[in-house]
C-alpha cells in the first residue's frame, strides 16, 4: 500500500476552507448522511458542512465509509427522508 | 466507556433509556416505533428486543473488524472476535443510553450500527498501535519543510513549503504544532492521540482545525492561494 503524496500531506496540513462541522456534528449526523448518500438523494446539500469535515478528520471519514459500506453490503433500503 | 458530555458520542441526549413506560416519540415511524418502545427499561419484550439489538450491533463491529483486517492483516481470529464481541457490547450500552437522542433521521438500524461501527473503529486502531510510543516532540515541527520537499519542486513549490513552515513556527501554540504534526504527518490516529493525551476526539481535532485555518490565513496574507485543490 503506497504512502500518501506531498499533495494529501500538504491538503492535510493545511485542511480545507468554509463551513464544516465539528466530530460530534459528523457523528450526529452521519446515519441520515449516508442513507441519503445511498439513495442519490444530494447527502451534501442537507447536510453542508459533512463532506469538508470527512476530508480533514480521517476518523471520521473512517466512521462514514464504514457505514457507507455495511449499508451497501447488506442491501438496506436507503431512506427517502429528504429532511431529517 | 464513558457516556456523557465527553463521551465520543456528541450531544446527543443521553438521558439513559428512561422510566418503565413504553412510550416513544409519536414521529417515529412504525418500524422505528417499536424498536424503541420494546428497548424502554420494563417494556414488553424488552429482553428479546435487547437481544436482537445485540445482535444488530455484533453484525456490524464483525463487519468492521474483519474490513479492517483484510485492509491490514492485523489480528488472529480470537482477537478479531473479542474486538468484535468488546464493540458490540459497548455499543449497546451507548446505544440504550442515547435512545432518546433517536429522531428518526434515519432507519433505527441505520443510527444503532454507527455507534457499532464507531466502536469497533477505535478498537481496531488502538489495537493497532497497543505498545508503540506516540512520540509528541516539541521540536518536530522543524522538519516539516524537509518531509515536504521533494527533489522535482519548483520554485513556487519551494516557496510554500517555507512558508507552511514559517507559519507553524509563528502562528501556532507548541500544543497545536505536536497535535498537527502527530496527526498530520506522523499518521497518528486520532482517537489513539486522545486516548494517550487523555482527551477525546472532538477536542483535538477542534485544535487541528483551528490550527490549519491559522496556517491558511498566514499564507492568504502572503497571496499563496490555498485550499483551491
Amino acid at each position: 500500500m503506497s504512502g500518501p503524496t506531498r499533495e494529501d500531506r500538504l491538503e492535510r496540513l493545511l485542511g480545507s476552507p468554509g463551513p464544516e462541522l465539528t466530530c460530534e456534528e459528523c457523528f450526529e449526523q452521519l446515519d441520515r448522511y449516508v442513507e441519503l448518500e445511498l439513495a442519490d438523494a444530494q447527502a451534501d446539500e442537507h447536510v453542508p458542512g459533512m463532506r469538508a469535515h470527512l476530508r480533514g478528520c480521517p476518523a471520521c471519514a473512517e466512521d462514514h465509509e464504514a457505514l457507507h459500506a455495511l449499508l451497501a453490503a447488506t442491501d438496506a433500503p436507503a431512506a427517502e427522508r429528504p429532511e431529517g | 466507556m464513558v457516556v456523557g458530555t465527553q463521551s465520543r458520542y456528541g450531544r446527543e441526549s443521553a438521558s439513559g433509556p428512561g422510566p418503565a413506560v413504553a412510550v416513544a416519540p409519536p414521529h417515529l415511524d412504525g418500524e422505528a416505533r417499536r424498536w424503541v418502545q420494546r428497548l424502554r427499561a420494563g417494556a414488553d419484550g424488552h429482553e428479546e428486543a435487547v437481544r436482537e439489538l445485540h445482535a444488530l450491533l455484533l453484525k456490524a463491529a464483525r463487519f468492521e473488524v474483519g474490513r479492517q483486517h483484510a485492509r491490514r492483516p492485523q489480528f488472529s481470529p480470537a482477537e478479531r472476535d473479542d474486538l468484535a464481541q468488546q464493540s458490540a457490547d459497548d455499543a449497546l450500552v451507548a446505544v440504550l443510553a442515547k435512545l432518546d437522542g433517536f429522531r428518526g433521521a434515519s432507519r433505527f438500524e441505520t443510527w444503532a450500527y454507527k455507534f457499532a461501527l464507531l466502536e469497533a473503529g477505535v478498537a481496531v486502531r488502538r489495537h493497532a498501535w497497543r505498545g508503540r510510543e506516540v512520540q509528541l516532540d516539541p521540536e518536530a515541527w522543524g522538519e516539516v519543510a524537509a518531509r515536504l520537499q521533494g527533489p522535482d519542486d519548483d520554485a513556487q513549490m519551494r516557496e510554500l513549503i517555507a512558508a507552511v513552515q514559517h507559519a507553524i513556527g509563528a502562528e501556532l501554540s507548541p500544543r497545536q504544532r505536536e497535535v498537527l504534526v502527530a496527526i498530520t504527518l506522523e499518521d497518528v490516529p486520532i482517537d489513539v492521540l486522545a486516548e494517550r493525551l487523555e482527551t477525546t476526539r472532538g477536542a483535538l481535532y477542534k485544535s487541528l482545525h483551528d490550527a490549519r485555518a491559522k496556517l491558511r490565513g498566514a499564507l492568504a496574507l502572503q497571496g499563496f492561494e490555498v485550499g483551491a485543490r
